[in-house]
C-alpha cells in the first residue's frame, strides 16, 4: 500500500508539472484558487477567452483530452496519464468547466456513432476548445425520466424536421454544436423511438433563452427549435435506436475519477479556524467540532475512494463501483456546510453582499447553488436507485409505461 | 500509486474469511450470546494455529512477523464474523503496548503466548464514566504496587494478564500516569465479570488490592504509549468494525432481495433501496478512511493520529448505521432473539464505546488537524 507512481506514472507527472508551470496562466491561479461553488469569474477579464486560451494552448502542445486518440486532437494517453494530469492542472482544471460536456459526453458520443470523417472535422476543434458543445436531452416532460422526451423529429427527404423543446442545458448560449435527443416514433413504447442526431447551434430555428436559477445566476438555458433542418448525415446511430446511443453518452457523465468533487468542507475548517463566537474561538467550541469532525470524516472518505480508483486505474484495471458515491455525498454535504457556515454568523449570516458577508459571501454562494447540484447529472433519488440496482444488485423500479406507447402515456397527474 | 491491498495480503483476507465462516458460523456466535461460555476456546485456538494472533508479531517473538496491513486485513474478517474471542484487547491493545514499551525481556515473556494463544491480554484503563484522559486515571501505583479499581475492563475476566495505567505522580501532567503489566492470575486481584450490551463479548471490573506490579516502559511515560496504543487500535479496531458493516450490509439486501409485501421483493421500493444505498454509502466511506488509516499505521507515519481518529469516527458511524437499518430493513423478524441482526446490533453499539466515545475521537480529530494546520 502506498501512494508513490509507478517509474513512467513519475515521468509523466514530472513532464506535464513543467509544462504546466512554463505555460499556465498564472495570473489567474490564486482566483481560480478560492473559486468556489457558485463563484467562478474572474476580476477584470472574461473566464470564456480565458478559458479558451489556455484550452488552445493545451491543445497545440498534445495535453488536450488526453485519453482520446491522436487523430482526434487527444493524446492517446492511459487513464491514470489524465488523472495525473488533473492532479497536475490543479485549479487552472477550474478553467475546463465549459468543455466538461463536450469533452465528457458529446464527444465520446460522436467517437462512438459519427463517420470517420466527421470524426475527424468536429473532434479536433471541440478538443482545441475553438467549438465548443452542449447536449440537448432534458425536457419540461423528461427530466429524470429522460426517455419520456418530446421533441419531434420528422424525415423530410434527405432531411430531418425538429420542432420542440430543451430545457437545462448547460452552456447553449455559448455553444457551437450540440447532440440532440428526439422522439422519431411515438407509436412504440417510450425507449424505442427515439433518435438522436447532433446540429450547429446557428441553425435557422433554434432559439436559446437563458433560464434564471433559484440562484438568480443564469447558467443553464432553455432551447427551443423550430422547423430546425438537420441532415440525415447528422444522425447518431440508427434511427430508433437512440436510447442505446444516449447511453453511451450517460455512461460517460461518471468518467470524471481524480478531478475531486466540491464538499466545502476546506472552506468550512479555514473559517472555523479564524471565526470568533461569543464565547471565544468557533474551532474550540465543542459543538462546533463534533459538526467539523463529521464533515472531515466524509470529506477524507471521498477523498481516499477516489485513492482506490485511481490505483484500479494504475493497475490497468476498471475502478469499482464505490466511484459511484461520489455526487451523491458531496452534494447534500455541501449545502449543509453552506448552512451551518452562516448559522455561525447568527443574524448576520443573511447578509449576502461581498463587502457585508464573511468571507465576501463565498458560503452564502454555495448555500443558494447547492440545490441545482443535487438535481444535475442525476439527483440525488437517481444516484441511489443506481447504486442499490447496479451495485447492490436489488430490483429495477416496476415501470408501468415500460411497454405502453408512448402516446398513450398519461401525461398528466391531477386532473 | 497503489492504495489498496496487495495480492498476498487479499489471499490472507479470503483465508481468513474460509477459515471464519467454517469456524465462527452464528451458530457458534450463539454459544457466547446464550452464556455457555466466556469465549470460543476452540475457535481461540485455531486462531493461533492460524498465525492470526501473531500476524503482527515480529518472529523473535514467536510470531509471524508479517505486519500489520496483515492485521487489518484479519480484523476485517473478525469483525465481519462477529468472533467471540478476545482478539482486539489482546492483540490491538496488550501486544501492541508491549511492542511499544515492552523490554526485551517482557516481549520475550508474553508475546510469544499471546502468538500461540497461550495467553490473554487487555488494558485496563477505563475508571467508570468518560473518555480516556489522564486526569480519569485515580489506581495508583506506589513501589510497584497497584491499589483501585478499573472497570469496564474488555475481556477482563478471562485474561492471564493486563496492562494497567496507574498513577505515579500528582504534579496534574501527563506525566504521572505509567504503565503496569499484572499477572491476573497472581494475589492482589479480583475480577468481576460485568455483563454489557454486547453479550459476545466480556467486560469486567478488576480490583487491586496491595497488587505487585512489573513496570512496563518508563515510569510517567505511561500516557504517551496509551495515546499510541490507542490510535492503533483505533485503525484495527475500524476494520473490524467495516467488516460489520459490510455484512450487515449483506444481511439487508438479501432480505430484501427474498422478502415479498404488496406482491413484490421489498427491495423494489425506493424506501429500501435508498436505505440500503445509504448503508452502502457510508460503509465504503469508512472503507477508504481505514485504507488511509492502515497506511499511516504500516509505514509509521506522522499522520497517523489523524488518520487514526477519522477511521475510527468513519468506521463507527458506518457500523452504527449498517447495523441499525438491517434491522429496519427486516422488519418485526430484525427485532427476534432468532435473527441475527441484533448480534451486530449489539456489537457495532458496543464498539463505538471501547477505546473512547465518537464525541472524544471526534475532539481528538479536530485537535490534530488543527496541529497539521498549524504546522
Amino acid at each position: 500500500m502506498n501512494f508513490d507512481d509507478t517509474p513512467q506514472e513519475a515521468a509523466f507527472r514530472a513532464e506535464a508539472k513543467a509544462w504546466i508551470a512554463a505555460n499556465a496562466p498564472k495570473q489567474y491561479e490564486d482566483e481560480l484558487r478560492k473559486a468556489s461553488l457558485g463563484r467562478v469569474a474572474l476580476k477584470g477579464a472574461n473566464i470564456l477567452e480565458v478559458a479558451k486560451a489556455w484550452q488552445k494552448k493545451k491543445a497545440d502542445a498534445g495535453w488536450a483530452c488526453l485519453h482520446w486518440p491522436k487523430e482526434y486532437g487527444g493524446r492517446g494517453a492511459s487513464p491514470i496519464e489524465r488523472v495525473i494530469w488533473q492532479q497536475e492542472e490543479g485549479p487552472f482544471g477550474r478553467l475546463s468547466s465549459m468543455f466538461i460536456i463536450g469533452h465528457g459526453m458529446c464527444g465520446p458520443t460522436m467517437m462512438a456513432f459519427a463517420g470517420e470523417e466527421q470524426k475527424r472535422t468536429y473532434l479536433p476543434p471541440l478538443a482545441s476548445g475553438e467549438k465548443i458543445w452542449c447536449q440537448l436531452f432534458s425536457e419540461p416532460a423528461g427530466g429524470s425520466d429522460v426517455a419520456g422526451l418530446r421533441t419531434r423529429a420528422e424525415k423530410n427527404g434527405d432531411e430531418w424536421v425538429i420542432n420542440g423543446q430543451k430545457i437545462w442545458t448547460s452552456g447553449a448560449h455559448y455553444s457551437d454544436y450540440g447532440i440532440l435527443l428526439t422522439r422519431t416514433d411515438p407509436t412504440v413504447a417510450k425507449h424505442k423511438g427515439l433518435t438522436m442526431f447532433f446540429l450547429d447551434m446557428k441553425s435557422p430555428g433554434v432559439e436559446v433563452r437563458p433560464i434564471k436559477q433559484a440562484s438568480g445566476a443564469s447558467d443553464f438555458n432553455e432551447v427551443y427549435f423550430t422547423d430546425v433542418r438537420i441532415p440525415d448525415s447528422q444522425r447518431l446511430g440508427n434511427i430508433n435506436d437512440g436510447w442505446n446511443v444516449s447511453l453511451t453518452t450517460l455512461m460517460n457523465e461518471r468518467m470524471s475519477i481524480g478531478a475531486g468533487v466540491a464538499t466545502g468542507f476546506p472552506e468550512l475548517f479555514d473559517f472555523c479556524n479564524s471565526l470568533m463566537l461569543e464565547d471565544g474561538p468557533a474551532i474550540e467550541n465543542r459543538a462546533v467540532r463534533s459538526k467539523l469532525a463529521n464533515w472531515a470524516v466524509k470529506a477524507s472518505g471521498l477523498k481516499y475512494t477516489s485513492m482506490r480508483a485511481i490505483s484500479a486505474l494504475s493497475r490497468g484495471e476498471r475502478p469499482g463501483p464505490e466511484n459511484s458515491i461520489g455526487k451523491l455525498v458531496a452534494g447534500s454535504m455541501i449545502q449543509d456546510v453552506a448552512t451551518y457556515a452562516l448559522d455561525l454568523q447568527g443574524a448576520a449570516g443573511a447578509l449576502s453582499g461581498p463587502e457585508d458577508a464573511e468571507v465576501a459571501g463565498k458560503f452564502q454562494a454555495m448555500l443558494l447553488r447547492a440545490p441545482g447540484t443535487r438535481v444535475e447529472g442525476g439527483t440525488d433519488e437517481i444516484m441511489r436507485n443506481i447504486i442499490a440496482e447496479r451495485v447492490l444488485g436489488l430490483p429495477g423500479d416496476i415501470r408501468v409505461d415500460k411497454d405502453v406507447p408512448f402516446n398513450k402515456i398519461p401525461t398528466k397527474g391531477r386532473s | 500509486m497503489n492504495f489498496d491491498f496487495s495480492d498476498e495480503q487479499k489471499q490472507m483476507r479470503d483465508e481468513a474469511r474460509k477459515f471464519l465462516s467454517e469456524q465462527c458460523p452464528p451458530k457458534a456466535v450463539r454459544e457466547v450470546l446464550d452464556g455457555k461460555a466466556s469465549y470460543d476456546k476452540s475457535l481461540w485456538k485455531g486462531l493461533a494455529e492460524m498465525g492470526f494472533l501473531g500476524v503482527a508479531i515480529p518472529e523473535q517473538f514467536g510470531g509471524a512477523g508479517a505486519g500489520h496491513l496483515e492485521l487489518c486485513v484479519i480484523a476485517e474478517e473478525m469483525g465481519r464474523a462477529l468472533a467471540p474471542v478476545p482478539f482486539s484487547s489482546t492483540v490491538y491493545l496488550a501486544a501492541e503496548a508491549i511492542l511499544i514499551a515492552g523490554s526485551d525481556a517482557q516481549k520475550q515473556k508474553w508475546l510469544p503466548k499471546i502468538a500461540s494463544g497461550d495467553a490473554i491480554g487487555t488494558l485496563a484503563l477505563f475508571e467508570g464514566k468518560g473518555n480516556p484522559s489522564p486526569k480519569a486515571v485515580k489506581v495508583t501505583a506506589n513501589g510497584g504496587v497497584l491499589n483501585g479499581v478499573k472497570k469496564p475492563v474488555p475481556d477482563g475476566a478471562i485474561a492471564d494478564f493486563a496492562v494497567v495505567a496507574a498513577r505515579t505522580g500528582s504534579s496534574g501532567r501527563e506525566s504521572d500516569i505509567s504503565l503496569f503489566i499484572v499477572d491476573l492470575k497472581a494475589g492482589g486481584v479480583e475480577v468481576k465479570s460485568l455483563t454489557n450490551i454486547d453479550l459476545t463479548r466480556g467486560q469486567a471490573e478488576i480490583t487491586f488490592k496491595d497488587c505487585k506490579a512489573e513496570p512496563l516502559g518508563a515510569a510517567g511515560e505511561g500516557w504517551s504509549v496509551i495515546a499510541q496504543v490507542l490510535d492503533r487500535a483505533a485503525v484495527l479496531t475500524a476494520f473490524e468494525q467495516v467488516g460489520g458493516a459490510d455484512r450487515a450490509l449483506e444481511m439487508g439486501r438479501d432480505y430484501a432481495l427474498d422478502r415479498i409485501a404488496f406482491g413484490r421483493p421489498i427491495g423494489s421500493f425506493q424506501a429500501v433501496k435508498h436505505m440500503l444505498a445509504d448503508m452502502y454509502v457510508s460503509a465504503t466511506l469508512a472503507r477508504s478512511n481505514c485504507y488511509y488509516g492502515a497506511w499511516a499505521l504500516s509505514t509509521n507515519a506522522g499522520e497517523l493520529p489523524e488518520a487514526a481518529a477519522a477511521a475510527r469516527i468513519s468506521a463507527t458511524q458506518a457500523f452504527q448505521h449498517c447495523a441499525k437499518n438491517n434491522i429496519q430493513v427486516h422488519g418485526g423478524m430484525g427485532f427476534t432473539w432468532e435473527f441475527d441482526c441484533h448480534m451486530y446490533y449489539r456489537r457495532a453499539n458496543a464498539m463505538a464505546l471501547g477505546l473512547g466515545s465518537l464525541s472524544y475521537w471526534e475532539d481528538a480529530l479536530i485537535d490534530r488537524m488543527r496541529k497539521k494546520n498549524a504546522a
